[in-house]
């Protein structure tokens, strides 16, 4: 018998060493995110996936589970703390969606939408960030990132690179990529690098792709965010028995 | 009163009358009046606020976002700036298209002339023609149409449903479509969408017909007020297919002069520059262009409707091509030079596009799988297409890095900024030299400004009851008197 811990009043089993999120997505159970990655380590930093526990607010992606835990995850009072951050996300770089290439295969624009923010909320900051179009097949385009470090992480955990990193604190806090002269056409990056994957706003972008795939067909236009996170999860295939949406995955 | 009407001899004496529509984001426009004591007209210009910030904020942008991004140009004609702007980008990435995605972006352009023509004459202008420019106000707009001639008006509104749905289909989305990429199109259209255009397109184009039947009622039943209202001559300039057929997706540029003598033809508009030059004046924001070799004293022209049906050798579908006879042919010719002409043209390009898209719905290449094509990269591209409002060009630079270095963009109600103010100032001699001033004289002014469907807040905003506020002025600009038109329609002193 595994132990357990509550989830708004679901029972959630666990491993251990998992954390909150990996066992709550593991069951079937969402919890919105945004810098954490099934298939890297926690990072911490958003904040979206942050959740009640005892009455203290946790990010969940860092927080171990343990048994007995009371965890509130889908209540308003979150709700409304995530879509304060998601606005100011928003705010704080320059996201058009209707002109961006991401559209549609967008996590921060997904969770927009699943979480209904409607409004802007804060003052638009228009920061000015120049692209960095210098590699032949790769672009940056740095007014839309979120510093979740994803990227930052692929590239050195997965592809053994360190192309790019984080530099700057506070507001002044940007992307910078590892060359001397600070051009991505100086690193050795290329198109199948694992850090060409992971980004989950229109940073990093093969070139020449743009709007190549229509509007109907892209990634959450079919299932909003809140189903599709689920799919990625690593499942609990004996959670106290059938798990129905273990069915067909991997 | 004056001659030309552009600068008064003696402005320090003068009151100012200003018609300033409250802005939306196309730009908009203004119009001031000049008058003396006795009401006379001493001034009369058009000021169009166009969003000319664009053509920078572009630059730095990777080349294949561009025919996205500059549907954010205006909201009216967003498709008209997509296709512009991909026919650029094909010569970019040096592609001669496929036939697929040749005709389904012809599809998305027809689409979108049949919806922005509905909108423009049943929505925008119905109200003033069939009611009278100085028709009881509160009437004067599409509820009042649709109250007194609930029939017309529900052909327009489905009509122009239907131009959207074309839309929706061939660009993914209503607005905002994403469907024509550089070298081609992201999507074909399947049977089952093309079966559902099918079923009403028919009616579609019956109901087009009918409209040109309307168009000319009018002239037929107010003939003096028809042929002579804001007439003046003007040298045109539309594109025109290889064999001389109204085309308004492709082909080369036409210019005759105000005697219909041709100054160029099948003008290769790759180098448009050599043959149309901007001006610019002090008194507006928005340039003038001219035709380099009648100069920018008298080289302006008129583009748009009126000069594509009556500058074609002939329309390549069969009852367009007849009702374009009949438009030639009517009184001697007389509504070919006429302001209020543009209405008519407008409803034989709508019977037009509604029968290309009838043909194109029947044509097995929609279901092709062939979408993109490229070639050798090019650095500098332009894209030419006629608009629902006249000839639009896009003109990009893009570096070795795909980014775009310079943008060019002259947009139809730029090509005819120098025609609306001679068809306005032609109008304040006809109706408001003299005479107390009242709002439905200044209807007028609008109803001649609307003729040319600028994209202006001032002549599209919905029901005809944008806010306008006209101002006199004494001779130091000290506001003597305001008159107010409420959002609601209401008008006061
Ligand atoms: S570039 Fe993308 S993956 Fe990297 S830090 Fe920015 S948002 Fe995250
Ligand atoms: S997902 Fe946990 S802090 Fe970002």
């Amino acid at each position: 018998m595994k132990e357990t811990f509550l989830l708004d009043g679901s029972t959630i089993p666990f491993e251990p060493g998992q954390t909150v999120i990996q066992a709550a997505l593991a069951a079937g159970h969402y919890i919105p995110h945004l810098c954490y990655h099934p298939e890297f380590k926690p990072h911490g930093s958003c904040k979206l996936c942050t959740v009640k526990i005892n009455g203290r607010t946790v990010a969940s992606c860092t927080m171990p589970a343990e048994a007995g835990l009371q965890v509130e995850s889908e209540i308003e009072e979150l709700n409304a703390l995530r879509r304060s951050l998601v606005q100011m996300l928003f705010a704080e770089g320059n996201h058009f969606c209707p002109s961006c290439e991401k559209s549609g295969n967008c996590l921060l624009q997904a969770l927009g939408y699943d979480l209904e923010v409607h409004a802007t909320g804060f003052r638009h900051l228009y920061p000015d960030r120049p692209l960095d179009a210098s590699h032949p097949d790769i672009l940056l385009d740095f007014n839309r990132c979120i510093l979740c470090e994803l990227c930052v992480r692929a590239s050195s955990e997965v592809d053994g690179k360190n192309v790019f990193a984080l530099s700057g604190r506070g507001i002044t806090k940007h992307l910078i990529v590892n060359a001397e002269s600070g051009k991505l056409s100086d690193t050795n990056i290329s198109l199948t690098d694992k850090a060409m994957q992971v980004c989950p706003v229109g940073v990093i972008l093969p070139k020449r792709v743009g709007f190549s795939v229509p509007i109907g067909e892209r990634r959450y236009d079919q299932r909003p965010i809140s189903a599709q996170a689920l799919d990625d999860a690593p499942r609990q295939t004996d959670a106290g028995g059938n798990c129905a949406a273990c069915e067909g995955t991997p | 009163m004056g001659n030309d009407l552009e600068t008064a001899a003696h402005p320090e004496k003068l009151r100012r009358v200003a018609i300033d529509p409250v802005s939306r984001v196309e730009g908009h426009g203004k119009v001031t009046l000049l008058l003396d004591e006795d009401d006379r007209v001493h001034q009369v210009r058009l000021h169009i606020v166009e969003f000319r910030g664009f053509e920078k904020f572009i630059q730095g942008r990777p080349y294949w976002e561009a025919p996205v991004m500059v549907q954010r140009l205006c909201g009216i004609c967003p498709v008209s700036h997509h296709l512009a702007a991909s026919k650029a980008m094909d010569m970019i990435v040096g592609a001669t298209l496929t036939p697929t995605a040749e005709k389904i972006r012809r599809l998305m352009h027809y689409g979108q002339i049949l919806q922005s023509h509905a909108l423009h004459f049943f929505h925008l202008c119905s109200p003033d023609l069939l009611f009278g420019f100085d028709s009881e106000m509160a009437k004067r707009n599409i509820v009042g149409i649709a109250a007194t001639y609930p029939e017309i008006a529900r052909q327009g509104v489905l009509l122009r449903k239907f131009g959207q749905e074309v839309i929706r289909i061939t660009a993914g989305k209503r607005i905002h479509g994403t469907g024509s990429i550089p070298g081609g199109v992201n999507k074909n259209v399947s049977i089952e969408e093309r079966d559902y255009l099918l079923k009403d397109i028919e009616q579609v184009v019956a109901w087009s017909r009918e409209s040109v039947g309307i168009a000319r009622q009018l002239f037929e039943q107010n003939l003096d007020l028809y042929n002579n209202f804001g007439r003046f001559k003007a040298h045109t300039l539309n594109m025109v297919r290889g064999d001389g057929a109204l085309d308004l997706y492709h082909g080369g540029l036409r210019a005759r002069d105000m005697d219909g003598k041709t100054l160029f033809d099948h003008y290769d508009y790759s180098h448009y520059w050599d043959v149309i030059f901007e001006d610019v004046k002090t008194w507006s924001y928005m340039k003038f262009p001219f035709l380099r070799s009648l100069g920018p004293e008298t080289g302006w022209y008129r583009v748009g409707p009126l000069s594509r049906v009556t500058q074609c050798d002939f329309i390549p579908t069969l009852q367009a091509e007849q009702a374009r006879v009949e438009f030639l042919a009517f009184n001697g010719g007389s509504a070919t030079g006429a302001t209020l002409g543009f209405h008519w043209a407008r409803m034989i390009e709508m019977l037009h596009a509604a029968e290309v898209i009838q043909d194109l719905l029947h044509d097995p290449d929609l279901q092709g799988n062939d979408l993109v094509s490229k070639g050798e990269r090019q650095e500098r591209g332009v894209g030419v297409i006629e608009a629902p409002r006249g000839t639009l060009i896009h003109h990009y630079k893009v570096d070795e890095n795909d980014q775009i270095v310079r943008c060019n963009l002259i947009v139809s109600t730029t090509h005819n900024n120098q025609a609306m103010n001679e068809a306005i100032r032609q109008v304040a001699r006809q109706y408001i030299d003299g005479r107390k001033l009242t709002e439905g004289l200044l209807n007028h002014i609008e109803v001649a400004i609307r003729a040319f469907d600028p994209c202006l807040s001032c002549a599209t905003h919905a029901l005809g009851k944008m806010p306008l506020e006209v101002e006199l002025l004494d001779v130091e600009g000290d506001r003597v008197d305001v008159l107010t038109r409420s959002s609601d329609g209401s008008f006061c002193s």
